[in-house]
Order: C-alpha cells, then sequence, then structure tokens
C-alpha cells in the first residue's frame, strides 16, 4: 500500500534470532508523527520482541532503525528513552508505596542546593502533568490506592516527563473498563494532538479500529501487512492475522439444560452482598460487570477462598460447607483464575506438574508416591483432547503462548472431574485463533453436562457464549438477563446500576 | 531446565577442580582416612542442610536448625542419663526435634508470620529453654550401658565407614525420594514456585509448610543426637551459627532462596564444597581466623558466579 507521509521513525529489515528461532524476519515498521500506530498479531508473532528491540531491551541481530532519516543505535532502555522512546509495559513498573509524583520523578527529584528533595516542585510539576492527562489532583496519591487505569496515567506522566515523543503502549486496556479505555483514548488523541507518536499494541480488534490511524500487523515473524486503518476491516484483520479466515467467532451451540446443579442463596461477605441464583447442567451463565464489580470476588468466595459470613451454597441438592479451596474441589467445583501468570499456573514448573497439580490424589498411591506413568497418560491425554501444543510433557509452562498456558490452567481443573466449571477471564491475553479453541471447549464441557459460570469484561463473548447472564455492580447482582435481552446495551445499563432494561 | 543442569554441573566441577589443587598442594589430602573423615565432618551439616532445603524450596528459611540441635542434643543426653534405651531415646528426641518445627509451621502457616522472624524468634527462645534446661553446664552422657551403645551413633564404624556417614546417606537418599516422587515433594515445588495458585489448585498450603518445618526440625535432632554421641556430652551451645553453613551450602548447590528451585543434589555438592574448604584449609595449617574470611569469599564468589550465567 502507497503511503505518501515520511515515517518519523524508520525500523528497516529488522531480523532477530534466538537459539533455535527466528522471532522476526527482515520486518519493516513505520511510525509517523502525530499518528496511533496499532500493532497487531497473534501471540508469539514477534509484536513484544519488535517492541523490546525499539525499547532497547533486546539487540537486533540485523537490521537498522532510522529515526528522522539518520541512523540510529538503541542499544540499551536508558539510549531509547534519552532518543524519546517511552514504553509502558502491561505490568506496569511502578513502585506501589510512592505517591503517583514520586514515581514519575523516581531517580530525577528535583533537589534545592543543599541535595535535598525540593518537594514543592516536585509536586507541583507532577501536578502539572498529570493535570494535563486530565487527573488533576492525583499528584500525592500512593499507587497502592490506584486503579489500574490512574497507575497507566502515572506511567504516561512519567514518559511525558522524560520528553518522549514515541509512546508504546502493550496491551494497555487489558485491565480497564469501558469507561476507562474511553479516557485512555482521550488522553491517546490529546497526545496526537500535541504531534506525538503512539503505538498500541492490542489483541482487541474494536480498539485497533476505533484509536488507530494506521495498523501493521505481524504473523510468525514476518510483516503481512502495514495499512491505513481506514482501508481494513475487522474481518480482513484477523484473516491476516491468523492466515485464515475464521467463519464464525462464536460457535455458538443449543443444548438440553439439566437438573440444577449449584444453587446459591443469600451468599453475603465482605465483597459481595445478597447473591442468589442457580445453575443447571449444560448452561454456561455469564457474570458480567465493569472491574471491581465483584465478579471474581463472587467467584472466588463460591470456590472457598473467601469465607463467608452468611448464605448457603447447594450442590445436586446438598448444602455444603465450604472452607476451602481444597474442599471446593472434592465436591466438584473448579474456578480457573482470571490471572494465570499470579495464581492460576506455577510457572517454573512444568506443563506435565502443572495439569496434574490439583489431582496429585489421583495419580499417587494411599502412601503419596507419585505414579510416574500415570501422570505421564493422563497428562497426555489431557494435551491430546484439548490439542494443547507444547514440544514436550516437561516443557517449563512459562515458555508457553497465553492460549496454551490457559488450556492447561483449564486442563488442571478439568482433571478433578468438576461439576461446576467457573471461569475468569478465559480469554485475557489469549489470542484469536486460540480463542475460538477456547469457545469450542466451553461448548464442548457444555455438552457433556457441566454447568459452567463465564466471568467475561468481553461484552461480546458473553452475548455470543451465554445462555443467560448475571450483571454485577458494586457487589450485588443488579439483573439477570435472558436469551434476547442478553445485548450490550442492557449489560452495560445494568454494569452502572441502572435497573431497568429493554427487551 | 538446561541451565540448571549446568548450575549443577558448575557448583560439581568447581567441588572436584577444587580437591585436585588441594590435593596437590596437600598429599594428606587425597588419603582414604582424610576422606572419611571430610564426610563425617559434612554429616552434621549435611543432615541439617537437608531440612533446610525443603524449607528453601518453600520460599522459606529456618533459622532455628542450630538452636533445635542443642536442646534436642541435651534432651538425649539427660534421656540416655536417666537410663532409657538408646533406640527409644533416639525416637523420642526426633520427636521433640519435629514439635520444634511443627511451632515453627504452625507461627508461619496460622500466625501468618514472616518465616525469617517467627524462626528468629524460636531460635532465640529454644536457646533460652537449653540453658535453662542444662543449667547452662555441659551433660555428659555417663558410661552406662546404654550410653556406650547410644555413644556408636556418632563414634562407631560399620565396614570401615563412620555410622554418622550412612545416617547422612539415608537422609540424602529419603530426601531426594521425597522431593521428586511424593506428593508432599511436588506441593513442596509448587508452594516455592506460587503460593496462590498452589491454593487455587487446592493445595493446603498450611499443612505444607508445617511439614517442611517438621522435617526440618527433626533433622536438625538426628543431627543433635549424632553431635552428643559423638561428643558423649551436650554442650548447651553447640549448634550455633550452624544454621547459617546450612543455609549456605543450600545455595551453593543452586537453590534459590526465593522458592520453587532446588534440589538434594545441588546440596550434596554444596555440603561437599563447605566440608572440603574447612579440612583443606585445616591441612594447611590456616589460622581459623583466616578460615572464616576465606570461607565467606568463597561463598561469595560462587553465589556471584550463579548470578552471571
Amino acid at each position: 500500500m502507497l503511503t505518501l507521509k515520511e515515517p518519523v521513525l524508520r525500523m528497516k529489515n529488522v531480523t532477530k534470532e534466538f537459539p533455535g528461532v527466528k522471532a522476526l524476519d527482515k520486518v519493516n515498521f513505520n511510525i509517523y508523527q502525530g499518528k496511533v500506530m496499532g500493532l497487531l498479531g497473534e501471540n508469539g508473532a514477534g509484536k513484544s520482541t519488535l517492541m523490546k528491540i525499539l525499547a532497547g531491551i533486546y539487540p537486533t541481530s540485523s537490521g537498522d532503525i532510522f529515526y528522522r532519516e539518520s541512523k540510529m543505535q538503541v542499544d540499551s532502555p536508558r539510549k531509547a528513552q534519552e532518543s524519546g522512546i517511552a514504553i509502558i509495559h502491561q505490568e506496569l513498573n511502578l513502585v506501589p508505596e510512592f505517591t503517583a509524583a514520586e514515581n514519575i520523578f523516581l531517580g530525577r527529584n528535583p533537589i534545592k542546593s543543599l541535595g535535598n528533595i525540593n518537594w514543592k516542585k516536585l509536586y507541583a510539576d507532577a501536578e502539572k502533568l498529570l493535570e494535563h492527562l486530565n487527573l488533576a489532583g492525583l499528584s500525592r496519591k500512593l499507587i497502592k490506592d490506584m486503579s489500574i487505569a490512574e497507575q497507566q496515567m502515572v506511567e504516561i506522566a512519567k514518559a511525558l516527563s522524560l520528553n518522549a515523543e514515541i509512546i508504546i503502549m502493550d496491551e494497555p486496556t487489558d485491565a480497564l473498563t469501558s469507561t476507562e479505555t474511553e479516557s485512555l483514548f482521550k488522553v491517546i488523541r490529546k497526545l496526537k494532538s500535541e504531534q506525538k507518536c503512539v503505538v498500541y499494541i492490542s489483541h482487541k480488534l474494536n480498539e485497533i479500529s476505533q484509536i488507530c490511524d494506521d495498523v501493521t500487523i505481524l504473523r510468525d515473524g514476518n510483516l503481512v501487512s502495514e495499512c491505513e486503518i481506514s482501508k481494513i476491516n475487522e474481518d480482513a484483520m484477523i484473516e491476516l492475522m491468523v492466515g485464515r479466515s475464521l467463519s464464525e467467532q462464536f460457535p455458538k451451540i443449543e443444548s438440553a439444560l439439566g437438573e440444577v446443579v449449584l444453587k446459591v442463596k443469600n451468599l453475603t461477605n465482605k465483597w459481595v452482598s445478597d447473591i442468589s441464583f442457580n445453575l443447571r447442567r449444560g448452561e454456561v451463565l455469564g457474570i458480567s460487570g465493569l472491574m471491581g464489580s465483584g465478579r471474581t470476588e463472587l467467584a472466588k468466595t463460591i470456590f472457598g477462598v473467601y469465607s463467608t459470613s452468611f448464605g448457603v451454597i447447594e450442590i445436586e441438592g446438598n448444602e455444603i460447607k465450604i472452607r476451602s479451596p481444597q474442599k471446593s474441589i472434592e465436591s466438584g467445583i473448579v474456578y480457573i483464575s482470571e490471572d494465570r501468570k499470579n495464581d492460576g499456573l506455577v510457572l517454573g514448573m512444568s506443563v506435565k506438574e502443572n495439569l496434574s497439580l490439583s489431582s496429585l490424589n489421583q495419580i499417587s498411591t494411599t502412601w503419596g508416591h507419585l505414579l510416574n506413568r500415570k501422570e505421564i497418560d493422563v497428562a497426555e491425554e489431557f494435551i491430546k483432547t484439548m490439542s494443547i501444543k507444547t514440544p514436550s510433557l516437561n516443557q517449563e509452562i512459562k515458555k508457553l503462548s497465553g492460549g496454551n498456558q490457559q488450556k492447561i490452567s483449564i486442563g488442571k481443573g478439568l482433571m478433578t472431574h468438576p461439576k461446576i466449571l467457573i471461569l475468569d477471564e478465559p480469554t485475557r491475553g489469549v489470542d484469536v485463533g486460540a480463542r475460538k479453541e477456547l469457545y469450542t471447549l466451553i461448548n464442548q464441557f457444555k455438552l457433556e453436562g457441566m454447568g459452567i459460570i463465564l466471568i467475561s469484561s468481553e461484552i461480546p463473548e458473553i452475548i455470543g457464549m451465554c445462555n443467560r447472564v448475571l450483571v454485577m455492580h458494586e457487589g450485588k447482582i443488579k439483573g439477570e438477563l435472558k436469551s434476547s435481552q442478553i445485548t450490550q446495551d442492557n449489560i452495560m445499563r445494568l454494569a452502572v446500576g441502572i435497573t431497568e432494561v429493554h427487551s | 531446565m538446561n541451565s540448571k543442569i549446568l548450575f549443577k554441573y558448575k557448583s560439581l566441577i568447581g567441588l572436584i577442580g577444587f580437591a585436585v589443587i588441594i590435593s596437590f598442594l596437600n598429599p594428606r589430602f587425597l588419603t582414604t582416612p582424610n576422606l572419611l573423615n571430610i564426610l563425617r565432618q559434612t554429616s552434621i551439616n549435611s543432615l541439617i542442610a537437608v531440612g533446610m532445603t525443603f524449607v528453601i524450596i518453600t520460599g522459606g528459611i529456618d533459622l532455628s536448625v542450630g538452636s533445635s540441635l542443642a536442646l534436642t542434643g541435651a534432651i538425649s543426653a539427660w534421656l540416655i542419663i536417666s537410663g532409657v534405651h538408646p533406640v527409644v531415646a533416639f525416637v523420642a528426641t526426633l520427636g521433640a526435634g519435629s514439635l520444634i518445627g511443627v511451632v515453627n509451621g504452625l507461627i508461619i502457616s496460622k500466625g501468618k508470620a514472616q518465616p525469617f522472624i517467627a524462626t528468629l524468634a524460636v531460635m532465640t527462645a529454644v536457646r533460652g529453654i537449653t540453658l535453662l534446661f542444662t543449667d547452662g553446664r555441659p551433660l555428659g552422657l555417663g558410661h552406662e550401658s546404654n550410653a556406650e551403645v547410644f555413644s556408636k551413633i556418632g563414634t562407631g564404624f560399620f565396614l570401615g565407614i563412620p555410622i554418622p556417614v550412612y545416617i547422612m546417606i539415608i537422609a540424602f537418599g529419603v530426601a531426594y525420594y521425597t522431593l521428586r516422587h511424593t506428593r508432599l515433594g511436588r506441593r513442596v515445588y509448587a508452594l516455592g514456585g506460587n503460593e496462590e495458585a498452589s491454593v487455587l489448585s487446592g493445595i493446603n498450603v498450611d499443612q505444607v509448610k508445617i511439614a517442611v518445618y517438621g522435617i526440618s526440625g527433626m533433622l536438625a535432632a538426628v543431627a543433635g543426637v549424632v553431635i552428643t554421641a559423638r561428643l558423649n556430652s551436650a554442650q548447651p551451645t553447640a549448634g550455633s551459627g550452624y544454621e547459617l553453613d546450612a543455609i549456605a551450602a543450600v545455595v551453593l548447590g543452586g537453590t534459590s532462596l526465593t522458592g520453587g528451585v532446588g534440589s538434594v543434589l545441588g546440596t550434596i555438592v554444596g555440603v561437599l564444597i563447605i566440608g572440603v574448604l574447612n579440612n583443606s584449609l585445616n591441612l594447611m595449617n590456616v589460622s581459623s581466623h583466616y578460615q572464616l574470611l576465606i570461607k565467606g569469599v568463597v561463598i561469595l564468589v560462587a553465589v556471584l558466579i550463579d548470578r552471571k550465567k
């Protein structure tokens, strides 16, 4: 595609080889003045590697980087910073115990003549930057007391304080609600109007369409396309990313609902209040709501992580006293965490060891001797039925893609033969191709008669997968939506606390 | 995994290289009596380090082992003096050691205390109990027949090899098996690798913590018995600083203080490095003041090499 714009920064024929893998193969990447460049690709396509090269974290194997037409060496993160390149990682790099201002000027505190910190100037300067990002009055707030969205803004303020010309955002909206995403977009538009350049990495195609001016698509370390956003639609983007057409995103299937498998009555504790609902066999019950509405807390309460002060949980008509995840798993409930890295998987352990972690009793003798052969057999079976892609059973799990990690996380739960499966944001950080596989798996569990609770921030996912949806707001169930009532509009209305819905 | 194996060999290569150099410097080093001597001397540190390996893999630390060694040693001596059968005394002492460990485990799991500070407190308190119990004086075993049998645990030989060496080998074997081939072992690694994930995977992490500190306390008691039997008396000040030698050995063996990673094989190499170092410095008549300095430097260098990878 012919573009007449001259890029501010040009990466030319960039190749990066790791032992045994070519992560990038002669990739060209352009960033234009005052524009937002979207960077798309499945996990493992090379997006992060490309950006890490730009941020000076990795050296290139070959290829050049030109900044305003002159060749540039970015051989350290410091060099990148000095050249005006800032990267805002998915995992934010802030000191939780410090205020926003201290974080913005970390290591660069303004000092007075005696060498002591000029606090007045520090806060005044920080306040000015934050005001610019529509966050006036936050400079004295501690990072740990901030929402993720606010923390991200602090990172952006920090980048601006370093006179960044190019700001790279890696999946910035993954943990944001839609209102927060909207305010992030406002800030991005403001940066644009100030002629700053933004690189926007995301899995969310609708966001790419909304905020980006151009998009670059990578697949398997190769550049597939660079084009203006107005000239491409979402379906075409998916096709370019995965290299094949995805006929439909949500392969919804109808199945007969069985008897009630889970009954929750008046469940109340510190996080949720008066929660009652039923779940049937073969049903996918969606739980929607904004971040902080108590969805995850509800799931963890049912699973026994948090204690219950009031209320009853029945499985197949029998009241159970759940006090720990261990007991819940024994009673047939499994919870698959939204946060694979922090509380879902043991990243240093192998594929096999993670899969069997919840079912060690099944693969050992009464005395606790592990039956190696049995463990391998069971793990292999799951790898096959869930089509998990791994070089071996002994592969360390941190080296697998997000989609495969998620499958292992689910497989670990399934190995305990649950009656009720609670999936918390199962497709977060999972690429488009693997998402569809996960949806197919969920449908399969549904046909097998499992009761499934699907917690998700992705409204299309809720609409596409669920029989029924509960929408939470401030720890309570604000409403229940069935079949044709399940619409984006209704979910959003309930999520922000408006109770009347359109049918 | 590869780098871990590499490191395991790295420290092993270091150990062998070091031994070769010493054997050239001092011909007495590579003699059977001296090698057996090294093994016997390392047996105490080995026992403690094996327990410490469990604790450190879970991401914890156990500073109380040196004090536990002294108290359990005194308990065993008192039982022997009271005329108890040596086997009963041995088992009861192990029970006492495990109990101290379980107390550590309870404070850390149920009390949600930091392992460092919890075991530091227990270390201090147990040392106090030992001093009260012994009135600050050594307890001699005496010369009754049960004392004669008991002291064989520390001084005896079987097929020309000291008994403590057998005890050490058994401890290594059982620990290796437990970590590699049992449910408990798997849970120990999982807990150290990711505590939150372990909880959500249905692992009773409190139980695992109590178990590892219990094991550590029990092995400290075995060391307490061996040392008491060897010296024919229990010293109330025995074992001071032993926890640090054990931690050094575990870390030299490639076990990470952040948890989740480590092995008994590494710990074996670690204790041997420290043992060979002590022995060779003694053979070469290096003054004890220099010995500590040199030991510190060696540990530092080894750890820095590991960080380089």
